[in-house]
């Protein structure tokens, strides 16, 4: 039953911040400086696990490819693989701990210490100014993020490769992207526009809707994670088809 | 003191409750234009959120709230915002925008609302905060102040629009005597000058004393007295007497 009214709840706060992205005024120098704050804080985070990502999935390919003979795809395998589902998927998983918390933290604080409604009393639509700006933001922001995870990715893969065998930068680049089609990056680097929705919409409805004190901070923090991690892999299972629908293998 | 035909507030049979708790029960009171009321009583018994419900925050379950003869509980977006820009409104722990320095704090509705340019912004934050004796705060956070200083940095803040209607919900708690004297002068100097309208909820009779035209007394959500603070200090009602009494009037 709650999980049913969440569900309700969130479905029109999220219209609602779908339609107040729309209506002026736009609150354009605080959604920059939110693209900022998420993005330049998520950086560290992302580029060092696309690297990991990136050497762990390179030593994958080459134990599977290795008894097949196969070894020259393992830059094109590694490619598709990250470009298509891992980079999104991860990025958006990691996004959703980093930026998630951070937003559900951040306006539970501000709801429990009275700073929302010392928004609206001065005359500050505090639905515009703090969560359409979020929201906004992180569309934009986790596309990008999602971008560099790919290649810190193909990165650490290069370097597993070339330690291995030496393959220099160039070769390795051209092989890995040899595959990789507009049908293999767009859709799903877009899709995490969407994974960018879930984050910010769930945070910031959580945050804003906190109770309780300190406490209550720290569930709105919490269910933020979780239930956005959730709603974003139950949404990637559907992104996923409907990419194929429109780009069928 | 001079006032308009139309009163700065008015409620007409204010209800609210949460859950259970009924915190106002049809409430009606009229606040002239120009005059200062200090709103008494115990902790719970809806000081605070006749406050709120005057500035549209909390949404009455029934009755009217006018607030420059416009019902306020009606008014949504453009129009309440039009409504809220007159009214200045400190809050009971101060509510400072903590990821932003003090002097931001109150440069916020001068940069939100007003055309003046960025060195006016600042030169007039800063005047602000001197007149609540916190010229030295501005590039301090909010987390670096006592809570007697964030009180008096959100006074400046409710203070920037040179607010018609000033709603201060325990302005002097957490003051030191000195510094509560201080901020009970700056509001009376804003009766006086009447062109704000006064509302403070407080339990410093002190206080009460310096700023009220009048006091009202909620109890369970009902005005329980309203008058002089001279006839308070007469009243017959015994929680009236008592509680003036017991913190330091009468």
């Amino acid at each position: 039953m709650r999980m049913l009214t969440f569900a309700g709840d969130w479905s029109m706060f999220s219209a609602r911040a779908i339609r107040d992205a729309f209506r002026p005024p736009y609150e354009l120098a605080e959604t920059v400086r939110q693209i900022y704050e998420m993005g330049s804080r998520s950086v560290p985070l992302i580029a060092v696990s696309g690297f990991a990502v990136g050497i762990v999935l390179s030593m994958h390919t080459r134990a599977s490819l290795e008894r097949f003979g196969a070894e020259a795809l393992i830059p094109a395998g590694l490619g598709i693989a990250l470009v298509r589902e891992t980079g999104p998927l991860t990025a958006g998983l990691l996004l959703s701990g980093r930026i998630g918390a951070g937003i559900g933290a951040e306006l539970a604080a501000m709801k429990v210490t009275e700073q929302i409604d010392a928004l609206e009393a001065l005359a500050v639509d505090s639905f515009k100014f703090l969560v359409v700006t979020r929201v906004v933001a992180c569309v934009i922001a986790v596309p990008i993020l999602t971008t560099l995870m790919n290649f810190t990715g193909m990165l650490g893969g290069y370097v597993a490769e070339t330690v291995r065998t030496g393959v220099p930068l160039g070769a390795y680049f051209d092989q890995a992207f040899s595959l990789v089609q507009f049908s293999d990056l767009i859709p799903s680097t877009l899709k995490t526009a969407v994974f960018g929705f879930i984050i910010a919409s769930v945070g910031s409805y959580l945050g804003v809707n906190a109770s309780g004190g300190t406490a209550g901070v720290g569930r709105a923090s919490t269910h933020s994670v979780v239930l956005a991690s959730m709603l974003l892999i139950a949404a990637n299972v559907v992104l996923v088809r409907l990419i194929f629908f429109f780009y069928p293998a | 003191m001079a006032t308009n035909a139309v009163a700065a507030v008015e409620f007409r049979g204010v209800t609210k409750a949460f859950g259970d708790l009924r915190v106002l029960e049809g409430v009606s009171l009229t606040i002239p234009t120009g005059r200062s009321l200090c709103i008494l009583g115990r902790s719970g018994t809806g000081k605070s959120v006749t406050l709120k419900t005057i500035i549209g925050l909390i949404r009455p379950d029934a009755g009217t709230v006018l607030v420059g003869g416009r019902d306020i509980t009606r008014l949504r977006g453009r129009e309440l915002s039009e409504i809220r820009r007159g009214i200045g409104f400190l809050f009971q722990h101060a509510a400072l925008f903590d990821s932003i320095t003090v002097g931001e704090n109150v440069a916020f509705p001068l940069r939100r609302h007003t055309k003046l340019d960025e060195p006016a912004i600042r030169e007039r934050a800063g005047q602000l905060l001197a007149e609540v004796g916190l010229e030295r705060e501005y590039d301090a956070m909010p987390d670096a102040l006592s809570g007697g200083m964030r009180k008096r940095a959100g006074l400046a803040r409710a203070l920037a629009l040179g607010p018609a209607l000033l709603l201060a919900d325990e302005p002097s708690a957490g003051l030191d005597p000195v510094t509560a004297r201080d901020v009970d002068a700056l509001l009376a100097g804003l009766r006086d000058a009447g062109q704000t309208t006064l509302v403070v909820v407080t339990h410093n009779i002190p206080s009460a004393r310096t700023i009220g035209d009048e006091l009202l007394f909620l109890d369970e959500g009902r005005v329980l007295a309203r008058g002089s603070v001279e006839s308070f200090d007469r009243s017959d009602v015994p929680l009236v007497r008592e509680f003036m009494r017991s913190s330091g009037g009468g």
